[in-house]
């Protein structure tokens, strides 16, 4: 297939109104290590939106229309080449309780109405179950780890077992849909379902909006890596790290398995999408956490596969490597050049650029502290340090904080860093 | 050398190689067949955790090879501290008492874990009180547990709050002048410190091991 038929990045974005095409363009010239003709600055926002507005988390997480007023007051205010799907990533708390999703706290479900929501590291998958999900991980996630992470889906429990149904079996085997748990659960499913089409409706809504605005969204699909995936949503950190060495086999097993499955929903949801950028926060992959053995067999092979899966479908996969990775950029150099955008969190930035400037386009990273705790005149000259030492020495630099704006920041340093970034570059 | 002592080496050996399955079975069969003291398989399996935090501090071991040895630690504790009689002998004598918390809103725990851990196999008494700890439980726990150290671990931004307000209480409460008070986590640098009002703080459970060993020394 040619380029032409399969749409490079640029073709597969949707139209957007005045100046739309312009600020797409600066982050596209970025991805393929063109210059843009400005240091791109994106805002990333989430719980921050409540600082912003003077309103509490709880009510950035239920009043969905105010927190689409919110969100577009800010990206206005802020004039970014591109924002996070906002709007999704913290209007949720109604599409959290229809689910009854039990991995999170959120506010008035654990947390108090000022935090923001949190993930509960626990074990949700048990250290026999290895064999039940390499197998057949669908059965594993319909029977098992479904009703075990929302409450939705109590009583899938019951579904019958569909492999293996054949002639009569498979008819007898509709019986199981007889039984009332299943029959409450199935219910209760298409219930919860309808809370989430508004809840995604309403995102949906916002991002025309702000198309129209002319204000691109930076990704709109996510993905994992397949050993984050295991050790965040299954075994939880404990488990994954002493399985490491108690069932080493069986872990990578379950990374190869992941590692298609991950790629073909992360293919159908940017295509779905048509937005070619894929988010993929990293967890695991840190200096102080593995050695770098560990790292170059648990963790890179399959991630690595899913990047080329991802690029190979003319896609960009932007990895956010979280926490200090300077150990690692050796290693995830080795990706094809002008296919991606690494975001890094605290590794030093003119470092990443110096080993990594010839193949990917940067993304970050203002230190959290800084944003939180500095003056705007430490912001301003942060800011510069990254224009000078990265962007003007011709890293396709995107600026940004760590991990977006963190949520206590003043806004006064957010407008630091965005009047700082005009300043010091275009 | 004596059959005891080559079982020993062994069992050091094992521990510091995470070879869990040899080494528990070893320090089971010690214990349980030959009746060995309890007290020196523990100080045994110290020696061997000595050698686990070197490789760490050296770059050699990282997170997995911790909590592994942590749990084989456990694994072998549970089975020798029933068996512990007066006659075997006086407890170590420890280097100060530190206890240590993830202060109130975070959940963060695997890097207060390791410096719980560190700390521990360093010779410190070391009280972990968990996570999402609230400032009043902070404030109980020193008044019973006395702490020479207070270690506060946090790695949302939200935390330097609760480290700030952590801190204010204890002054508060009368508590800051008797002892030092440390921070750390991801986030965690000079900036925070300061705002926080803290003593010190530390990049890494090394740091950790010597802010606790210079503070022991002046005292
Ligand atoms: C693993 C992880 C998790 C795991 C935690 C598992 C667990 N049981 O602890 C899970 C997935 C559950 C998780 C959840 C969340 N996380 Co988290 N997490 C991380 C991550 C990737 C690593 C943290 C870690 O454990 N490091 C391992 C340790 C060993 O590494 P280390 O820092 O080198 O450790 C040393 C030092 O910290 C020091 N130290 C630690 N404590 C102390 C104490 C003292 C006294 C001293 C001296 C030293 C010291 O010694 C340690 C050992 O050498 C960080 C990324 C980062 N940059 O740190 C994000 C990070 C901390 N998480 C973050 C967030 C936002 C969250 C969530 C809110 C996400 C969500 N919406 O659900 C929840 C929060 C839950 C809560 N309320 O706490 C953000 C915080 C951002 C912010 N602005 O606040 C980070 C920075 C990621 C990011 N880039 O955004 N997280």
């Amino acid at each position: 297939m040619s380029a032409q038929e399969t749409g490079t990045p640029a073709s597969t974005a949707p139209a957007g109104g005045p100046g739309y095409a312009r600020r797409w363009q600066r982050i596209m010239d970025c991805v393929a290590l063109r210059q843009p003709d400005r240091m791109p600055v994106i805002m990333y926002a989430t719980f921050w939106l409540a600082k912003y507005a003077g309103i509490t988390c709880r009510q950035l997480m239920y009043e969905y229309e105010l927190t689409r007023e919110i969100a577009e007051r800010a990206i206005v205010e802020f004039d970014p080449e591109a924002y996070n799907p906002m709007v999704l990533q913290s209007a949720s708390g109604r599409a959290l309780e229809a689910v009854g999703f039990k991995q999170l706290q959120w506010p008035g479900h654990g947390v108090r109405d000022d935090q923001p929501f949190q993930y509960l590291d626990r074990e949700y998958m048990k250290a026999e179950e290895y064999d039940e999900f390499i197998f057949d991980p669908t059965g594993y996630y319909l029977h098992t780890y479904l009703p075990r992470v929302a409450g939705v889906f109590e009583g899938f429990e019951e579904l019958p077992h569909f492999p293996g149904l054949h002639y009569f079996r498979l008819v007898g085997g509709v019986r199981s849909f007889a039984k009332p748990r299943l029959r409450q659960a199935l219910e209760n499913v298409m219930r919860a379902a309808e809370e989430v089409e508004r809840y995604i409706g309403h995102h949906a809504a916002f991002t025309e909006r702000m198309n129209s605005l002319g204000y691109p969204c930076t990704n709109l699909a996510t993905s994992v890596s397949p050993y984050d995936f295991l050790a965040d949503y299954f075994r939880g950190a404990r488990g994954m790290m002493t399985d490491l060495y108690r069932r080493k086999d069986k872990v990578l097993e379950a990374l190869d398995k992941a590692a298609v499955f991950l790629l073909r929903q992360a293919v159908a949801g940017a295509k779905a999408s048509r937005n070619p950028i894929v988010f993929i926060p990293i967890h695991w992959a840190p200096d102080a956490f593995m050695s770098d053995a560990q790292f170059r067999t648990f963790w890179w092979p399959s991630f690595r596969r899913l990047m080329i899966g991802l690029i190979d479908a003319d896609l960009i996969p932007m990895p956010l490597w979280e926490a200090d990775c300077t150990k690692r950029l050796e290693i995830i150099r080795d990706v094809p050049p002008g296919k991606c955008i690494y975001w890094f969190e605290r590794t030093d930035m003119v470092r990443a650029f110096e080993v990594l400037g010839d193949v990917v386009a940067l993304r970050g990273n203002l230190s959290p502290s800084l944003m939180t705790t500095g003056k705007p005149a430490q912001v301003d000259s942060a800011v510069r340090h990254l224009a000078e030492n990265v962007f003007a020495k011709g890293g396709r630099l995107m600026l940004d904080c760590a991990f977006g704006i963190p949520d206590e920041t003043p806004v006064e340093n957010v407008r630091a860093m965005f009047d700082a970034a005009r300043k010091y570059a275009g | 050398m004596s059959e005891r002592a080559e079982q020993e080496k062994q069992l050091i050996e094992w521990l510091s190689d995470m070879r869990e399955d040899e080494a528990i079975a070893l320090a089971n069969r010690m214990l349980l067949e030959e009746k060995a003291n309890p007290l020196r398989v523990l100080e045994v399996c110290r020696m061997a955790m000595d050698i686990v935090g070197q490789r760490f501090s050296q770059g050699e071991y990282f997170l997995p090879e911790l909590v592994l040895a942590g749990e084989m630690l456990e694994k072998i504790g549970a089975v020798a501290k029933p068996l512990i009689r007066h006659s075997d002998g006086p407890a170590q004598r420890k280097l100060a008492r530190v206890l240590i918390g993830t202060v109130h809103g975070d959940l963060h725990d695997i890097g207060k874990n390791i410096v719980t851990f560190m700390l521990d196999i360093n010779g410190f008494e070391v009280k972990d009180i968990g996570v999402d700890v609230p400032v009043q439980t902070f404030l109980e726990e020193i008044s019973g547990f006395q702490p020479d150290v207070v270690g506060l671990s946090g790695f949302l931004t939200l935390a330097f709050d609760s480290m700030k307000e952590t801190i204010g209480a204890i002054e508060a409460a009368g508590a800051r002048e008797r002892l030092k008070i440390m921070i750390g986590g991801g986030q965690i640098d000079e900036t925070v410190r300061a705002y926080a009002g803290a003593d010190a703080f530390g990049r890494n459970a090394v740091d950790a091991v010597s802010l606790c060993k210079n503070w022991a020394a002046a005292a």
